[in-house]
């Protein structure tokens, strides 16, 4: 896993609540045996009207977003079924940072271990985002992540302040082997296994 | 100190607490499936790990697996998935129950089946209906494919230890009325994001009444309401439930297991850190109408009007479901007319569902204008209802009985809905698109499903003749 740097990139309103993971990437495309080439697939059946014509309607494919790596989403983002298709779908389009009001656990774990990182804001705060993403008065409209810090900012009035596990922070600055370092403490693992009683 | 269900499982699991809230946490019982492992193992490839525990490990094919002529997967990724767990296994260790076994079936059905499914355990599965096995007094949850690799290279996983929420039912369940239709009218309660970084745990005289089998609907659903676990107290039902199977514990061991099992239940004034107080005594069957499973009403209630949602956001959801649905608000839910019905699913695919179902049909047959399935959650729940004529009372209405798998659950195999086709389904997901782009999914009981099939359209089974 790529270490986590300070990040600064466009932001993309998704103003939607409950966006479940059938939705990030539906069924059909989990048939893979890879962890790459889900991007294409992401957000499938509101992206295109039919397979090669996007939606002009849906807003990833409005002209505007095209690079955005930060997705602003509303509450209970992620929700649903445990696919870590879901994140790989997303940072294979470009995604780097979500900001939702909620996630849904699985769907935010399965974003830390693939190096990305989702912030949880008060719901005013998200609006706020959700607002300025969308506005034609802001087009071009970025935010920047400090993550040893905590900070989320726009440059200019908006600048917060955002929770994260100090395991998972760590962890995403390293770019670190959650399985290698799980490993370190093997003999831990083994005594633990010694003392167990066995079920079958 | 005062423990919960919940606490009284995971701490004899902590290997090493990591942080004040992240702790390292010994798997139990770990299934796989085809879906979401192949890159779990590739990576124990690239890194030249391998599978620490393959005994604590089962694998199975269910999703992708046709349930008609299902040695002829016509589908060549699907087809490439399931060849890569088979090989995965081989080369690993783990033991595979393949489509010619009589095991097979949908990893949550078959876990309790063979007795793999314990009180006590840590379970977990790259899939989020593995809270199904709570029901036995297990904390059982979902993961990512990061995280199944992570505990087939090490039996362990990192977790942040969930908050306890008690979901409280008073009264016994009328009858006629399920304990899918309980389930579904408590995630309505909570919300679909209520639970969200919590165990859950079911307490109440109705779940001391239910079966088994409904404790695993129950626990099933736990997901759909954001639940990280759902759990209820193990009782002799559940011991008696776990003995006399392939993987059963016997002897001393059992002994062993006994004196733990038999203290797994939350001591009194244990504290949660959220509770809900729900009656059931005057609950009605349920149906969803909506694009999540919160989005439920009564069967006797109407479709709910938009504007009747105090905020902006429910408002707008709710609006985005009825124009996907294709309902107008204030339509009678017994309106609702339908094209398709599934009956299966790991929350309603076993022997008790089917048999439920079938107590509905028997001697009546399907509308004209309704095409009804029945998916049988594993080989084994199949061959019983063979046994029992199940399969004749269905086939004799017009039913198609098929070969276990998830099916029409989410159609990763050949069962789909086409665009606008409506169906009342005993699965968990209403999803937009879960059945097939543009279907249209009503959740319902196996009763309900069942007698809306004959009518063609939702009817009141509790007064239905
Ligand atoms: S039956 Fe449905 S919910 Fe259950 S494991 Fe299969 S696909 Fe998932």
């Amino acid at each position: 896993m790529e270490a986590f740097l300070n990040h600064k990139g466009l932001v993309a309103p998704l103003d939607r609540a409950n966006v479940d993971t059938d939705q990030i990437i539906p069924k059909q495309f989990l048939k893979r045996i890879e962890r790459t080439g889900f991007g294409e697939f992401a957000f499938f059946d509101w992206r295109y009207l039919e397979p090669g014509v996007p939606d002009p309607d849906f807003i990833l494919n409005s002209d505007r977003y095209k690079s955005a790596s930060i997705l602003v989403a509303g509450t209970n983002f992620g929700s649903g079924s445990s696919r870590e298709h879901a994140p790989w779908a997303l940072l294979d389009y470009g995604f780097k940072i979500l900001i939702a009001p909620s996630f849904a656990d699985i769907f935010r774990t399965n974003c830390f271990q693939n190096g990305m990182l989702t912030i949880t804001l008060d719901k005013d705060k998200v609006d706020y985002l959700m607002g300025m993403a969308s506005s034609p008065k802001y087009s071009g409209y970025q935010l920047e992540v400090d993550l040893e810090s905590q900070i989320l900012k726009d440059g200019n009035e908006f600048s917060e302040k955002f929770d994260i596990d100090p395991f998972r922070k760590e962890s995403l600055l390293k770019g670190q082997d959650e399985i290698g370092r799980t490993l370190t403490s093997e003999n831990k693992i083994d005594s633990f296994e010694s003392s167990r009683i066995d079920r079958w | 100190m005062k423990k919960t269900l919940f606490e009284k499982i995971w701490e004899p699991h902590v290997v090493d607490q990591i942080d004040e809230d992240l702790a390292l946490i010994y798997i139990d019982l770990h299934l796989v499936h085809e879906v979401t492992s192949p890159q779990a193992f590739e990576g124990l490839r690239i890194n030249s790990r391998t599978v620490r525990k393959p005994n604590l490990t089962a694998a199975t094919i269910d999703h992708n697996v046709p349930t008609s002529d299902r040695f002829n997967i016509k589908d060549p990724i699907a087809k490439k998935q399931i060849e890569t767990l088979r090989a995965n296994c081989k080369e690993f260790g783990v033991p595979l129950y393949d489509i010619d076994d009589i095991n097979q079936g949908i990893v949550h059905v078959i876990g309790p089946e063979l007795g793999l499914t314990q009180p006590g355990m840590t379970i977990v599965c790259g899939d989020s209906h593995t809270s199904t096995h709570g029901a036995f007094g297990a904390l059982a949850f979902g993961i990512g494919t990061s995280e199944v690799e992570h505990v087939l290279a090490t039996q362990t996983l990192v977790q942040k230890k969930p908050k306890t929420m008690a979901i409280n039912v008073n009264g016994d369940l009328p009858r006629g009325v399920t304990p899918k239709d309980l389930i579904l009218s408590i995630i309505k309660e909570i919300g679909v994001d209520g639970g969200t970084g919590h165990a859950i745990e079911f307490r109440g005289d109705a779940f001391k009444k239910m079966s088994m089998e409904g404790r695993m609907t129950v626990c099933n659903m736990t997901i759909e309401g954001g639940g990280r676990a759902g759990m209820i107290a193990p009782d002799e039902k559940t011991f008696e439930f776990v003995q006399g199977k392939k993987f059963s514990p016997k002897g001393s061991n059992l002994d062993k297991l006994m004196d733990f099992w038999t203290d797994l239940y939350s001591d009194e004034n244990a504290e949660f850190d959220t509770i809900f107080d729900i009656d059931c005594s005057n609950l009605e069957p349920h149906i969803s109408w909506g694009t999540n499973p919160g989005q439920v009403a009564g069967i006797n209630s109407y479709v709910p009007d938009p504007e009747s949602y105090s905020t902006p956001e429910e408002k707008s959801n709710a609006q985005n479901a009825l124009d996907y649905m294709g309902l107008e608000a204030g339509q009678k839910i017994s309106d609702i007319r339908l094209d398709r019905v599934f009956i299966g699913s790991c929350t309603n695919g076993r022997l008790e569902d089917l048999r439920s179902a079938a107590n509905i049909i028997e001697g009546k047959k399907v509308d004209k204008n309704v095409r009804a399935m029945v998916v049988p959650g594993s080989g084994l729940v199949k061959m019983m209802a063979e046994k029992e004529g199940l399969d004749k009372i269905f086939t004799e209405s017009g039913f198609e009985w098929r070969d276990a798998g998830c099916s029409m659950c989410l159609g990763m195999n050949p069962d789909i809905l086409v665009p606008q086709e409506r169906c009342a389904s005993t699965s968990n997901r209403n999803f937009e698109g879960r059945q097939g782009k543009e279907g249209r999914t009503h959740l319902v009981s196996p009763e309900m499903a069942a007698a809306a099939a004959i009518e063609g359209h939702f009817v009141d089974v509790r007064n239905w003749k």
